[in-house]
């Protein structure tokens, strides 16, 4: 008679046997292999790379085969599997400088030392859907290339700080904390908001973003420049003395310009925003910078409008989607200890009131 | 699972959760700030208490995970899954027989003894959550244990509906001095937050562990004429008889048709195959 929950152990097994079966789908259809998830699926590879905190294309390929493309669930999965691996050290600050551009654009200037690198974007493609696609044609030819510019690739703020336009940057030797190894404590200073917002949701933050651009904290954003390409990681090894490259990465950078600001000590200069997000990931970068800059309210000294997007505690609480999608998913599982507390009570609640009601009712009667 | 270290976490991280759990201990009811890890099930799933066993289990230790209080709900289950995998310990579904004890929203019936560890799986651990939902303020509340805010809600409570609303997590002060989340127990649980056993708070999400040790006191709070009322329904269990314990009900047909039944599959299990065994011992 009382079946309800037994049983458990049992649904879970078959449970995880569908799912498997429901991953691979139509097995007359050939399998994905990792590479074409890797070579063909690359921005959600990139995504599943910024969001896990994990550079590794080939394990975000896996993990976006074993979720069957739910990218929030390949997040997840790569922060699982980072948070055992050991830490050995960090690395030195990437020199973004020196990147190997493969798309540089700036809003604000036409042309700039370094030139304008229009890349691999869907900018201004028209938004057909090309159905010779459907057919599984041949490879695209490649396309042609203007020769690169070899050497550092200087940044646009940099012309501006030349002549005092824009903020410095303050030179910060402190070692930066680490939010997955220490918990989240407010105020957080800079460093640590950007390395939240750049783990963090990029529909979240392209929403909070978005909200500056319509007046919630707006901080009049232009792109200073957005930059993508491969730098070198390099380490220091103390056995050597030296450091040494271990590798590549490519980056999204991008760097606002952000309306400008002065005091009675202190003439008009613009302000910054700064995005930095692991691949090819545009719009999360773009929209990292302007809640960047919208956090910045109080260091620059201006007004608390109450915006989402100024709220250090707001944003940095809720940006983790593995966080939020948990808790949110969580009110799937059993509830009905509490919920048959919740009853009791109402049910109390309502017999009392009742009662109340019906001696109510019967007092006019009396009185008769 | 040669991959993973004894009970997945590695030594470095156990030893960070076992200091924020002495310092738990040393402060009864005060939440400590820890580097929660992601885990490889998801936030809200109990990633808290699974990470405190997981810093407590050692080799020897019998392990028994209940949700609602049945041992077989399908996240108790995975859970103890995890364990038996990761760690290779001994489980059970038997409360006496277990060295820790990991919870969602129950404490056993079976009273708890001292060499018992019970780790409670936490969703929000801020008591005050839901009147100050920011951390920076909650904090500075309890620091300066300015607990009015609570006074006035269940205040205002018994003023709306004539009784304390929280059914639920309902809220308790520590040793005097803490205002706690008791986890979502139903409050029926709550006198027995005063036991022998060492308990366990873990907020994986929220990155807070917690605890009470053995005999700490620990008050619901009341008003002096409205005075805490563990209340449950007002029933014996169909299957074992018993009144004193937390009930389930269980919806038999779509005409009104119910039953209760204790939520401790253990406790429940236990008194049948008792009475079963006296009344064979009467028939021999």
């Amino acid at each position: 008679m009382y079946v309800a929950v037994k049983g458990g152990e049992k649904a879970i097994d078959n449970a995880h046997a569908w799912l498997a079966e429901e991953r691979r789908g139509d097995p007359q259809v050939p399998e994905l292999s990792l590479a074409q998830i890797r070579e063909q699926m690359a921005l959600a590879v990139n995504r599943v790379m910024s969001e896990g905190s994990l550079y590794d294309p080939d394990l975000a390929a896996l993990a976006i085969k074993q979720s069957r493309g739910d990218l929030i669930e390949a997040i997840f999965l790569i922060r699982a599997y980072r948070t055992t691996l050991p830490r050995f050290g960090a690395t030195r600050p990437i020199e973004t400088g020196e990147m190997r551009c493969e798309r540089r654009v700036s809003a604000t200037f036409k042309d700039l030392p370094g030139g304008q690198i229009l890349g691999p974007t869907f900018d201004y493609t028209h938004r057909l859907l090309d159905f010779k696609l459907a057919a599984e044609g041949e490879a695209p030819q490649p396309a042609e290339e203007a020769e690169g510019s070899a050497g550092p690739v200087p940044h646009v703020t940099e012309f501006l700080n030349r002549d005092g336009l824009i903020e410095s940057e303050a030179r910060d030797e402190a070692v930066p904390p680490d939010l997955t190894r220490a918990p989240l404590e407010l105020p957080a200073n800079r460093a640590l908001r950007l390395q939240s917002l750049t783990r963090g949701d990029e529909g979240f933050l392209l929403g909070l973003a978005y909200s500056t651009q319509r007046g919630y904290a707006r901080n009049h954003a232009f792109v200073g420049e957005l930059r993508i390409g491969a730098v070198a990681i390099e380490m220091d090894i103390p056995e050597l003395g030296f450091a040494v490259e271990i590798g590549e990465i490519t980056v999204t950078e991008c760097e606002t310009v952000n309306q400008f600001k002065g005091s009675k000590t202190e003439p008009p200069q613009f302000t910054r925003g700064y995005g930095l997000v692991f691949g090819q990931t545009e719009r999360k970068a773009i929209s990292m910078a302007l809640v960047d800059r919208a956090l910045r309210w109080r260091e620059l000294g201006e007004e608390n409008q109450g915006a989402p997007a100024q709220d250090e505690e707001f944003v940095l609480s809720h940006a983790d989607n593995i966080q939020a999608t948990g808790f949110l998913e969580h009110i799937k599982l059993p509830h009905y200890v509490d919920f048959q507390s919740e009853l009791e009570l109402i049910r109390k609640i309502r017999a009392e009131a009742e009662a109340y009601q019906a001696a109510q009712s019967k007092t006019p009667e009396a009185a008769e | 699972m040669t991959d993973y270290n004894f009970a997945y976490l590695d030594e470095q991280t156990k030893r960070m959760i076992r200091r924020a759990i002495l310092k738990g201990m040393a402060i009864p009811g005060y939440q400590v700030p820890f580097a929660s890890r992601e885990m490889p099930m998801p936030y809200g799933w109990g990633t808290g208490g699974v990470q405190v066993s997981a810093a407590v289990l050692t080799p020897e230790d019998c392990f028994k995970v209940i949700d609602q209080g049945a041992d077989d709900t399908t996240n108790a289950v995975s859970i103890r899954r995890f364990f038996e995998k990761t760690a290779g310990v001994a489980v059970t579904e038997r409360t006496a027989e277990a060295s820790v004890i990991q919870t969602r929203h129950r404490i056993p019936e079976e009273a708890l003894r001292e060499d018992q560890i019970i780790v409670y799986q936490v969703p929000i651990p801020e008591p005050l959550r839901f009147l100050e939902p920011r951390e920076t303020e909650t904090r500075k509340m309890h620091s300066l244990e300015e607990y009015g805010l609570m006074h006035v809600k269940l205040y205002e409570d018994i003023a709306q509906h004539g009784n304390i609303a929280t059914a639920y997590a309902y809220p308790v002060k520590v040793e005097g001095r803490y205002v706690m989340d008791p986890s979502p127990i139903p409050k029926f649980d709550n006198p027995k937050l005063e036991m022998d056993a060492i308990q366990l708070f873990g907020a994986g999400r929220e990155q807070r562990i917690y605890a009470l040790p053995p005999h700490t006191k620990v008050v619901s709070l009341d008003f002096e004429d409205h005075p805490f009322d563990p209340s449950k329904a007002d029933h014996p269990c169909a299957i074992c008889g018993a009144e004193d314990s937390y009930l389930d009900e269980v919806i038999t047909d779509d005409a009104g048709g119910r039953m209760f039944v204790c939520s401790d599959t253990d406790y429940c299990r236990g008194r049948v195959e008792a009475a079963a065994g006296a009344k064979a011992e009467d028939a021999a």
